[in-house]
Parts: structure tokens; C-alpha cells; sequence
């Protein structure tokens, strides 16, 4: 017995309300004419052109997704390997070590992980630089891999990768050609998740970086400390509006696919009785 | 269950506790209630039976409060129960899931309940023991419901629903968790418990060996309408309908057509022949009937008997059941009928085997005439 | 065999580059600052050889947790962080709960798109998101015309640079990591136990507050997590938003390394932090495991 009361509807509304006003707030003042950005002077779009003649930026922008990529893709593999074995490695020495080191990063402040990070690349001497980013959002990124795909691993039906080894399959085989098409959706969502946490981090890449490298989180971040700019809100708005644009295709994607699912059961159903 | 002490269903001065007025609840397009109309008596034991979406789970729920009828009243005691909310019913329910608070123990899940009556705080003790000593768990009181078994959990669930002494008792599917054997011994503790307290029950199942076990009257829904109201006996041996013949036990079902009759006995033509019936009634010749008649009530011998109804066939195949087999004896015009035997002897000195000729054969007040 | 392979690739990964890590700074924080490259004495040399590694560890010794203890902004930075995170996880829990539970209550059909909803702001910049309270939250703010053009205050008030500007954005960054784990739980919840609580004799608010909120908890307590220990190191928003008297642990720290250039300071203040958080960062690695284990 659920009912949906005012309650529900008035909580509702007001949390929405307060999560994407900001944003929209944010979006319309990219489009203001006059550099004062709490006062509208009329539509314009010379922001976004600004922005695009920002050398600076556009250079920032390709390092970051130079990172996001390289970071995103080592941390799904070893992201998905870690995963397999916390939900299918059974009990071996030192699994508590290793969940932990699953968990941890997950909450560990930010500071404290790049602190210690930089304290290593220059222990062992590397250059820091597009490489030592990588190294580092991969580190991160791969415990947030982890755990979306163990949660999917978690309800995987073992004996279909049982039948496949009953078939003939090596393991490394099962695990190809039955255990990897099934998981995969959580795999993409865990790259996904990677690459934006690798998009968006600008703490751990302060402190990793070297003079050859400046990411668009840390562009930005020294331009907001002097204040709000409309070509930040331009930049802002771009961003949203490339998330948006992927989150919604993904999710009507999967509802879609799971829409047609849905009506091929039905009609197996019906061809059936 | 003729020796009863209570048969207030056939005294016509009873009132009933429960009464569905044509009750009808319709969820969107989809009618889940239609029109029902259903008296249920004191210390009762009902049971409503039917396959997964007839509407019984529906009904229980209107009658416990979770859902309002969308027409009709519901009367508990003379008073319509509309306006009362559900926790100011004096109905309780016992959950499917059992819905045992996993956060507390067995004995503050019984008193749950108690707490929010108005019973004194002082009696509450007093009285969760008095269930727990019911159910035979007082040395699981302090335990949480994981840590219990699953007839156990069974078990707290009717005593936490029947803590507050309610007028009646629901049970959704009581026992659909518990494997078999548990299954028919909590059978006998229910129906033991019942008659102890006196409660009224209303059992809701789709399992019709529990329905006719526990029930005093049974009623058979289909498609949110009773298709009929009985004792679990005259459910089985007096189906009024080729629905419920079916739908209880094994029968045969033959078609035909009245080829005479009187109110006594009529001669149904089939294909295969000719049957010789008693009918309920007096029925027009060439009315469209089914005969139905249950498999044990069939009789197969090698030689053609003596009997009103005899029809040859071949044994087409054999169903073992350890006490009992079921022969599916094909007929010359190819209908399957189903005979039983109990297998008093060895199966190695089985008198019929594959391929057999045999007769089917029965009286003329074994079957019964159906017309819907 | 194979599997001790297929275990040892991330093992070692996350050992490499996230345990010794630590160990580096734990040495650090035991090391003397010096001005050269690095910044910090003694530096390990093996070519010594037995005598060095004893050299090395005399050396080391806790006059930077002694520096900490002595100078007061220190601990001062650490209480407040506390309370700066203690607060707003109560303000997050205040805010996410109402969202989850009327989520849970919804029509299953809005079910995902609600949850799309929750989600999408956490795929956006968190930088971003924090950038946007600051043109809300100034004194010529939209929240103070608003509220001027309301009639409630006449002159605007200061929110940012205050610890309240610092509340809202924590909210406002982690209200999905409060809202989701307390949804899937309230959405696991099987509507029986309400409906059990009401035939036994509850209210609807009754029925809530015995039933209901008892079985959240498993949610709460992660929600609560997720929120509390990232924000007891929370750089970005104090930086940007808090004022000169919000002192936050995070960016300490960072003024520590990046202004100071004081390595070994930054490393035990780094320590410090961990084994503060070392606690709930264990319950809540332990409650996740239970979690996991309930669900298989």
C-alpha cells in the first residue's frame, strides 16, 4: 500500500527545485550580455566566443580528455579484475588488505591521496606530467569501477559461466564470451564514471601535475578564485550540456532496449499460449 | 466435514459476521471484485480459493482496510467498516512475507501490536507469553526473525496476529513458504489453534489440498466472481460447474448431448456411446452437457462388467504414484479417459499393462451432469 | 596459479600506488624540513648501508606532530573541520531523507527518471556545481535579491564567506551520495512491514517512525558515511566559498604544501587527518562488507 501524499510531492519538487536551480541560474547568465553577472543585460552570445579564442582553455580542454581517456581505460580493466576478485576470488591471504584498499579511496579526502601520490612520483623520480595524472585518476577511478561492476557480479548467475566451462570453454574463454557481454553495461557505466571522476577531479591533479600539464579543472579553478566571469558560465554551460546529452542518450538507451526486451518476452508469451 | 458442530451457513435465522455487499473494486480498466456478494459466519473457518489473480488476495485486502471498494459495503457485526481505518479494525492479518519486523525481537513483534492498544502495559508481558507458549516459542523470545527458522517465523507470525484477540483472522498464504511436510503438520496446529480460540479465519490459498484440509467452507473465485460456495466435500463430489470440477482434483470431462431424460436420470450421447446419469434437474433433450466424473470413481477390468456405464479402450499410458496409478485408457474414438487403481498389490503383479484392452465402467450416480 | 596472477595485477597496482604512498608520507611527516630539492631531510640511501639506514632512521623523530600540537591553528583547523562536517552531514540526512523516501513512495513507473534526476548533477563538475553558489550566495547575490525582493531583509546579508555558504554547498555537492544508498534501501523495504504495522494498530506516522526509519538504517549509516569523511577533507568548497574564520583541515593543508612549501608539516597533518579519519573510515568498509553480504 504506497501512497504518494503531498508530502512526498512537496519534498519532492522543493529537493529538485534546489539542485537544478543553481544550475539553470548558472546557464542563463552565460548568455548575459554585460560582464556583471548577477545583473541581465540582454541576450548575447559573445561568451562562447571569447571562450573559443581562448587558447588557454582549448589547450587545457585537450589535456584533460587526453587523461580522462588514458585513466578512464586502465582503471575499467583493472577496475573489472578487481571486482572479480572480491565477488568470485574466495578467501586469500590478505583480502581484507585488499577490500580496503577497494573502499577506501572511495571517501579518502582528496588532499591526502595526491599529497601522498606527489610524495611518490617524486621519491622515484618520474616527471611529472600528463603521465603521472594518468597514474593517478587510474589509481582512483578504478575503486569506483570496482564497485559498479561487483554490484552487477553480485546477482551474475555463476552456472551460466559453469555451462560454458561444461561446453568445452577455457576459463579465460567463459569469462569472454559469457561473463564479459553480461556484465558489460556495468563495465561501460564504471568506464563512464572513471572518465568523468577523471574529467572533473581537480585536487588530485594539483597536486600531480607538473608545469607541462594544466587540466580544465585546474584552468578553471584559478579563474573562479578571482571571482564569477561569464566565460566561466559559457565553459559551465558546455560541460552540462555534454553531460546531459550523454546521461539522457544512455539512460534512454538502456529504457529503450529494456522497453523492447519487454515486448519480445510478451510476444514469446503470446506465441506460446 | 458433515459432523461440524457449527453449520450456521444453513441456518437461515443466523447472522452473518462478515458480509460482502455487492462488492466490486476495479483498478483502472482492470476489475479485480465483481459484484461479489459473500456472508461469512462466526468461528468460521473459510478458506478462498483460486488461481493467482482471481481477486481473493483482493478481497482480504478490502476487508482488512489496505483497499476501499470501488462499489458495495463490507459489514463486520452489523456495522459497515468503510469509514474505519485499518489499524482501528479489529481484523488482523497474517502476511504472505510474514512481515516480521526484522529490527525486533520475536517477543516485541508479538507485542507490537499490544503497545498500540489499549491494553495495559502491565498485561503486555503476560499476554506475549501467553502466545508464545501457543505457539511453542517461549525460549525463542529474545531471538531476532533471522535467527529463527522458517516454520518457526510461521509461527510468530499467527501469534503476533492474533496477540490483539481480533474478531477475525486473515492469512494470505499462510504456509506457501514452508515445504511440504512442514506444510500439512501446520495444517492441523492452524486448524487445532482455531478451534481452540474460536477466531474467525478466513484463509486466502491457491492450494487446494490446504483449502479443503483446514476450510470449513471453501469458495472457489475465478476472475473476480465465487464460482461456488460449499463444504470442501461438496466442492468436490458436487462441482456445479465444469470450472470447479477442474479446477479441484483430477477429473474426465465428456461432452454430449441429453439424449432423454427425466429429473431422475437422463442418457447423455456421446461419441463414444451412450452415458446413463442423474442429473441435478430435469434437462431439455439435446441440451449441451459435460459429463465430469473423477478418475478413483472409474472402474477397469479386463472383461466387459456388468455395470450401467462400460466404454472398451487401450491403455495408452500408466502414471505410477506409489499408492495409487492412474491409467489413461484411450477409447475407440480416441478420448482419453483417466480410471484409478490403488495399488494394493506389487507393482510386478499389475493386472494391466501398455497396450491392454480394457473396459471402463462405472454406476450411474458415480459422475455428475454439468450444463455450465 | 592463474588466479594468484588475476589477484596480483590490481594488488600490486593498488599497493604501489596507494599503500607505499602512504608509507612515504608517513616518513615524511618524521623528517625535517630542509630548503633543496626535496624540501625534506633525511633522504634514504641504501648505498650507506646498514649504518645509513640507522642514520636515516635516528633522524627521523616527531617534531612536526609536537609542531601541531604547539601551534594552535592546527588543532583548531581539525576541530572545525569536524564540526563543519558533523553539521552538514545532519543538514545532508535533514535534506536527503524527505527526497529518498518520497522517491521510494512514487509510482514505480517515475521510478528511474527520478533516480536519473538525483544522479545527473553528480556526472557534472563538482567545480562547476560549487562555482554556481557563487554568484548565488554574494552579497549582490540572486539569493539575496530574492529574499530583498520578498521584503524579508531589507539590507543583504553575508552568506559568502561565511561557514553558512560553506553548509549550503556540502549539501548542495553530496546530497546524492545521502540520497541514493538511503533509496535503495527504502526501496528494497517490502511494503508488508507498513502494512503489517498498520493491521496491528498503527498510524501512518506511527507505522513511519517504528518501522520505517528503523529499517533505513543501514542507508542512513552509509549515506551519513559518504558524506561525513570526504568532507572532513573538503578543499574546493572552503576555498571558494568559506571566509577567512572557516578554517578547514583541506585547505590547511594545501596552503601547507603549495604556499609554505613545508612538506614534512603537510605530510602530518596528512597523518593526522587519516588516523581521525582511520575510525569511520573502517565502520564504514565494515558495513559495506555486511551490506554485500546480505545482498548475496
Amino acid at each position: 500500500m504506497k501512497r504518494f501524499t503531498l508530502f512526498n510531492a512537496t519534498s519532492l519538487t522543493l529537493g529538485f527545485a534546489f539542485l537544478y536551480v543553481p544550475i539553470l541560474i548558472l546557464i542563463v547568465y552565460s548568455f548575459n550580455s554585460s560582464r556583471l553577472v548577477t545583473v541581465w543585460a540582454g541576450f548575447s552570445t559573445k561568451w562562447y566566443g571569447t571562450l573559443f579564442n581562448n587558447e588557454q582553455f582549448l589547450d587545457a580542454a585537450l589535456v584533460t580528455l587526453k587523461v580522462g581517456l588514458a585513466s578512464s581505460c586502465i582503471a575499467t580493466v583493472l577496475g573489472t579484475i578487481a571486482a572479480l576478485v572480491m565477488v568470485r576470488g574466495g578467501k586469500f591471504k590478505g583480502r581484507t588488505l585488499f577490500s580496503g584498499m577497494i573502499y577506501a579511496p572511495l571517501v579518502m579526502p582528496e588532499v591526502i591521496t595526491g599529497l601522498s601520490l606527489l610524495l611518490l612520483f617524486i621519491a622515484i623520480g618520474i616527471d611529472r606530467g600528463v603521465l603521472t595524472i594518468v597514474l593517478a585518476h587510474a589509481t582512483f577511478s578504478m575503486c569506483y569501477v570496482s564497485v559498479v561492476v561487483s554490484s552487477r557480479l553480485v546477482s551474475f548467475d555463476e552456472s551460466l559461466e559453469e555451462a560454458a566451462l561444461d561446453l568445452g570453454c577455457t576459463p579465460f574463454d567463459a569469462f569472454k564470451s559469457v561473463t564479459l557481454p553480461i556484465i558489460a553495461p556495468a563495465v561501460i557505466s564504471g568506464w563512464l564514471l572513471a572518465f568523468t571522476l577523471s574529467l572533473d577531479d581537480l585536487v588530485i591533479a594539483s597536486f600531480t601535475t607538473g608545469p607541462s600539464a594544466t587540466t580544465l579543472p585546474i584552468k578553471i579553478y584559478s579563474a573562479v578564485r578571482l571571482g564569477v566571469s561569464p566565460e566561466i558560465n559559457a565553459l559551465s554551460t558546455l560541460l552540462i550540456g555534454a553531460v546531459t546529452i550523454g546521461v539522457v542518450a544512455a539512460s534512454l538507451a538502456t529504457k529503450r532496449a529494456a522497453v523492447h526486451r519487454k515486448r519480445q518476452e510478451e510476444m514469446a508469451r503470446q506465441a506460446e499460449g | 466435514m458433515s459432523n461440524d458442530p457449527f453449520q450456521s451457513w444453513e441456518d437461515p435465522q443466523a447472522t452473518p459476521l462478515i458480509r460482502f455487499e455487492n462488492v466490486t473494486k476495479r483498478f483502472g480498466d482492470f476489475t479485480a471484485v465483481d459484484n461479489l456478494t459473500l456472508d461469512i459466519y462466526e468461528k468460521e473457518f473459510f478458506a478462498l480459493l483460486g488461481a493467482s489473480g482471481c481477486g481473493k488476495t483482493t478481497l482480504m485486502r478490502m476487508l482488512a482496510g489496505f483497499e476501499q471498494p470501488t462499489e458495495g459495503r463490507i459489514i463486520l457485526g452489523g456495522q459497515d467498516i468503510a469509514p474505519i481505518p485499518v489499524n482501528k479494525r479489529d481484523i488482523n492479518m497474517m502476511f504472505q512475507s510474514y512481515a516480521l519486523f526484522p529490527h525486533l525481537t520475536v517477543a516485541d513483534n508479538i507485542a507490537f501490536g499490544l503497545k498500540r492498544s489499549d491494553m495495559p502495559a502491565s498485561e503486555i508481558a503476560g499476554r506475549v507469553e501467553e502466545m508464545l507458549k501457543m505457539v511453542q516459542l517461549s525460549q525463542f523470545a529474545k531471538r531476532k526473525p533471522h535467527q529463527i527458522s522458517g516454520g518457526q517465523r510461521q509461527r510468530v507470525a499467527l501469534a503476533r496476529s492474533l496477540a490483539k484477540n481480533p474478531k477475525v483472522l486473515l492469512l494470505d498464504e499462510p504456509l506457501a513458504a514452508l515445504d511440504k511436510k512442514l506444510r500439512q503438520e501446520t495444517q492441523f496446529e492452524l486448524m487445532d489453534i482455531q478451534e481452540k480460540l474460536g477466531t474467525t479465519f478466513m484463509i486466502v490459498t491457491h492450494d487446494q489440498e490446504e483449502a479443503m484440509t483446514v476450510a470449513s467452507r471453501v469458495a472457489v473465485m475465478n476472475a473476480g466472481i465465487i464460482k461456488q460456495i460449499a463444504t470442501p466435500d461438496a466442492i468436490y463430489e458436487r462441482p456445479n460447474s465444469t470450472y470447479v470440477a477442474d479446477f479441484i482434483g483430477e477429473v474426465n470431462l465428456i461432452t454430449g448431448k441429453i439424449a432423454s431424460g427425466t429429473e431422475k436420470s437422463c442418457k447423455i450421447a456421446w461419441e463414444g456411446g451412450t452415458i446413463t446419469a442423474q442429473p441435478r434437474e430435469k434437462l431439455a433433450k439435446g441440451t449441451e452437457v459435460r459429463f465430469a466424473i473423477r478418475p478413483e470413481k472409474v472402474a477397469i477390468s479386463a472383461k466387459k462388467p456388468a455395470a450401467t456405464n462400460a466404454v472398451q479402450g487401450k491403455v495408452h499410458d500408466i502414471a505410477y504414484l506409489g499408492n495409487i496409478s492412474t491409467y489413461h485408457v484411450q477409447t475407440e474414438t480416441g478420448q482419453i479417459i483417466k480410471a484409478q487403481l490403488a495399488n494394493a498389490q506389487r507393482l510386478s503383479r499389475r493386472s494391466f499393462t501398455w497396450e491392454d484392452s480394457v473396459w471402463l465402467s462405472w454406476t450411474d450416480t458415480a459422475g455428475i451432469v454439468l450444463t455450465e | 596459479m592463474r588466479r594468484a596472477l588475476v589477484i596480483s595485477i590490481p594488488y600490486l597496482w593498488l599497493i604501489a600506488l596507494f599503500l607505499i604512498p602512504f608509507g612515504i608520507v608517513l616518513k615524511i611527516s618524521l623528517s625535517d624540513p630542509q630548503v633543496s630539492i626535496p624540501p625534506y631531510t633525511p633522504h634514504f640511501d641504501l648505498s650507506a648501508g646498514w649504518a645509513g639506514i640507522k642514520d636515516f632512521f635516528s633522524k627521523l623523530d616527531f617534531e612536526n606532530f609536537i609542531w601541531l600540537t604547539e601551534d594552535d591553528l592546527y588543532w583548531k583547523a581539525y576541530l572545525s573541520s569536524l564540526r563543519i562536517a558533523f553539521i552538514s552531514t545532519i543538514l545532508t540526512l535533514m535534506v536527503g531523507f524527505p527526497i529518498a523516501y518520497s522517491m521510494a513512495q512514487a509510482p514505480t513507473e517515475w521510478q528511474p527518471t527520478l533516480m536519473m534526476l538525483i544522479i545527473l548533477p553528480f556526472w557534472t563538475s563538482f567545480l562547476i556545481r560549487v562555482y554556481a553558489w557563487m554568484g548565488i550566495l554574494s552579497s549582490e547575490g540572486f539569493l539575496n535579491q530574492f529574499l530583498m525582493w520578498t521584503g524579508l531583509i531589507s539590507a543583504p546579508l553575508q552568506i559568502i564567506n561565511t561557514d553558512w555558504a560553506v553548509f549550503i554547498a556540502i549539501v548542495y555537492t553530496y546530497l546524492p551520495f545521502m540520497v541514493l544508498p538511503i533509496y535503495a534501501t527504502l526501496e528494497k523495504l517490502d511494503p508488508s512491514y507498513t502494512e503489517a504495522a498498520l493491521d496491528l494498530g498503527c498510524t501512518r506516522s506511527q507505522a513511519f517512525w517504528s518501522v520505517t526509519i528503523p529499517l533505513s538504517k543501514s542507508g542512513v549509516i552509509a549515506g551519513c558515511f559518504l558524506v561525513f569523511i570526504p568532507v572532513v577533507g573538503e578543499f574546493v568548497i572552503p576555498s571558494l566559498l568559506g571566509g577567512s574564520k572557516t578554517l578547514m583541515i583541506g585547505k590547511v593543508l594545501w596552503d601547507e604544501f603549495f604556499s609554505n612549501r613545508d612538506w614534512p608539516v603537510a605530510s602530518a597533518v596528512a597523518v593526522v587527518l587519516l588516523l581521525i579519519l582511520i575510525i569511520p573510515i573502517v565502520l564504514f568498509q565494515k558495513q559495506q562488507e555486511r551490506a554485500q553480504e546480505a545482498d548475496t
